[in-house]
């Protein structure tokens, strides 16, 4: 293009006194930024391309490069953004739809930020994790009201079917397509070492992840991609997805170029077609609705699986919570507006739902109000960064967290937000094979169940702190939890005082 | 004995084992000055490639090794399992060049000798540093 209104986002800095010429990064660009030019004998680097995932400087052996922002910039302007003019030429060129890909990267205010956790000093000792039972198990499913015994004391109580996690973590949906198979299979396999659970989107199961069923939540989505008896069976647990936090409202695509053979057998449709997953789920129009397809799905897998509800937390998320609570299902997953995806229109992403700080609490608090708490577990999604996150999220009342973002990261994502280019460099978000290869799943797994050890014995310390031993006891317990920063209103929705309070 | 292998499955022919081993065995303090000032220092084990293929060759440490055999000088011999090679000794007749089947004898314009892997025995790194600086842990120093 003879005149260029895109400046490069990032600048690629080599320095020249360290670099050895090993062209690693020229081999390991999938954007093609570096290339070795014989003549000159140098390597060189067009920035234009660079979207900022670091591949380049983690794997340089000398630690010759550098990503930095692009000090070329517009006229400073507060209400004209540099981001927001370079959208406008972007639509200006193209005539499309903004794309983007992973959670709102934007400045609203992060909630678990604004909530400081208690710990108990001398009045009631806290206990040391190293040294004392702690229980971070929990169980998610409906709970009994009471517990009745038969006449020789054993329970007499039907439990209806329940998911049982090691810790309160597990992996959120990430369908294959959206994520490589290695990336799939890192997780399944973390996931059943850990004793927790992945869940397979709306892409269907592979067939050879079928032996990591009693770890799985296979996922009902809108496009019904994949779904079979097997598939229901094979699950630990049904989720139907309603919405997600990074697109509420808006169905999904897969480009047809990234249905190859195996993609297109999994999700079983015609290699090359695009995946259309429609806005609504084209049978559900009203909470009776859902309730006949969670019951469809229960009566297809005879009563022995807990249905779990995925919503998108928007404005009246409470109520709708509280329908789906009486629709029979077993769990319901709340996903907020910083929810990662593989693709989004950016608009729908940084301007669609609300946080899931917020819609954590206020449904907690209704189902409570209403007397059906115990019906439900309520598990939340949408950036939850760290142990701390997790135990914030429990005592403002949930059951478990999911983790999608932060699993990613483990993995090797460096959050350059360009996985609907399908151009990973980490061999997550890509179905091209050299690229899927630099996810080696036997390190994948190991990293992912690195994690989630590390976080579940923050958790323990985090609790131990506060003289609690068991996460049963922190669930809804907000008393642990102080405001900082946060106005009346804020503090009344989640439910918690400020700090000095 | 423990020995290096490639898992071809996970190798991304990134080639930087092929640094690490010449950087490593060139002597220099580091990787920057074994490169430093156009310096080529020869890597002992070499990146094969091809469109869906990649992997990296380097000796085998035959147990009966044919290189050795060939030798006219008795520059390569075997001690405790390692095939390696007395440079002082090498007159560059190549010989173990042609025996050797699997192509892991390494000949470079810059020396008259052969260059061979020793298993990074005789340099102060512990394990293979190809192992050690693997991104994708497709090179493996493992008992088979
Ligand atoms: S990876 Fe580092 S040392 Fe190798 S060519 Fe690139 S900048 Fe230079
Ligand atoms: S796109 Fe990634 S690998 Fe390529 S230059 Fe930029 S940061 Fe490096």
């Amino acid at each position: 293009m003879a005149l260029n209104y895109f400046q490069p986002l990032f600048d690629v800095i080599r320095d020249k006194d360290r670099c050895i010429k090993c062209r690693a990064c020229e081999r390991q660009c999938a954007n093609e930024v570096h290339h070795y030019d014989a003549e000159l004998d140098k390597m060189i680097s067009n920035s234009q391309t660079c979207v900022d995932c670091q591949r380049c400087v983690c794997i340089c052996p000398t630690s010759a490069l550098k990503i930095t922002d692009n000090p070329n910039k517009f006229r400073n302007n507060s209400n004209w953004s540099q981001r927001v003019m370079t959208e406008v030429y972007k639509q200006a060129e193209t005539g499309g739809v903004l794309l983007c890909a992973m959670g709102n990267p934007k400045e609203y205010p992060v909630y678990w930020d604004k909530i400081l956790l208690n710990a108990s000093q001398v009045t009631n000792p806290p206990i040391d994790p190293l040294r004392e039972p702690m229980e971070t198990r929990v169980f998610l499913g409906k709970k009994p009201r009471s517990v009745t015994f038969k006449e020789d004391g054993s329970i007499d109580t039907k439990i209806t079917p329940t998911l049982e996690l090691s810790t309160p973590i597990m992996f959120s949906a990430m369908s294959y397509g959206s994520i490589s198979r290695n990336a799939h299979e890192s997780l399944a396999r973390a996931a059943a070492e850990l004793g927790i659970y992945y869940n397979t989107g709306e892409g269907g199961l592979h067939k050879d992840f079928y032996k990591y069923g009693p770890n799985t939540i296979v996922q009902v989505a809108s496009g019904r991609f994949g779904v079979f008896k097997d598939y229901l069976e094979t699950g630990a647990a049904i989720e139907i997805k309603m919405g997600q936090g990074a697109k509420p409202g808006i169905g999904g695509h897969l480009p047809g170029a990234k249905i190859l053979e195996d993609v297109s057998k999994t999700r079983m449709i015609p290699m090359g077609t695009d995946a259309i997953s429609p806005a609504p789920h084209h049978d559900i129009y009203s909470i009776e609705d859902l309730r006949q397809l969670v019951f469809s799905l229960k009566e297809a897998t005879e009563y022995k699986k807990p249905i779990i509800v995925k919503i998108a937390a928007v404005h009246n998320v409470a109520a709708i919570a509280s329908g789906i609570a009486r629709s029979g299902a077993d769990i319901i997953a709340i996903d907020g507006y910083r929810g990662g995806t593989g693709a989004a229109p950016t608009r729908i992403r940084d301007n669609v739902g609300i946080p899931i700080e917020l819609a954590l609490a206020s449904v907690d608090q209704r189902l409570r109000d209403e007397g059906i708490r115990n019906e439900v577990s309520v598990v939340v999604a949408g950036s939850v960064r760290s142990s701390s996150d997790v135990v914030k999220a429990i005592a403002l009342g949930a059951d478990a967290c999911y983790i999608g973002t932060a699993a990613l990261l483990a993995l090797g994502c460096h959050l350059c937000r360009s996985c609907q280019t399908g151009k990973c460099n980490w061999g997550i978000a890509t179905q091209r094979p050299d690229l899927v290869k630099r996810l080696n799943p036997n390190i994948g797994y190991h990293r992912l169940v690195n994690l989630v050890h590390a976080w579940d014995h923050e958790i323990k310390e985090m609790i131990g702190g506060m003289g609690i031993n068991s996460i049963e006891a922190l669930r809804g317990n907000r008393l642990m939890l102080r405001g900082i920063g946060l106005n009346e209103k804020e503090l009344e929705i989640l439910g918690i005082r400020h700090a000095g309070q | 004995m423990k020995k290096v292998y490639v898992n071809e499955e996970w190798c991304l022919a990134c080639h930087l084992c092929e640094y690490y081993c010449a950087a490593a065995n060139s002597g220099a303090e580091n990787m920057i000055k074994a490169f430093a000032n156009g310096k080529k220092p020869i890597s002992a084990i070499q990146v094969e490639e091809s469109d869906s293929i990649n992997f990296a060759v380097q000796c085998r440490h035959c147990p009966v090794p044919l290189c050795v055999k060939s030798c006219i000088t008795g520059a390569l011999s075997v001690k405790d399992g390692v095939v390696s090679c007395d440079e002082s000794r090498c007159v560059g007749c190549y010989t173990c060049v042609l025996a050797c089947p699997y192509g892991c004898i390494v000949t470079s314009e810059q020396s008259k000798v052969i260059r061979k892997c020793d298993l990074c025995t005789k340099n102060n790194n512990g394990d293979p540093v190809c192992v050690k600086g693997c991104p994708n842990r497709a090179i493996v120093f493992e008992e088979r």
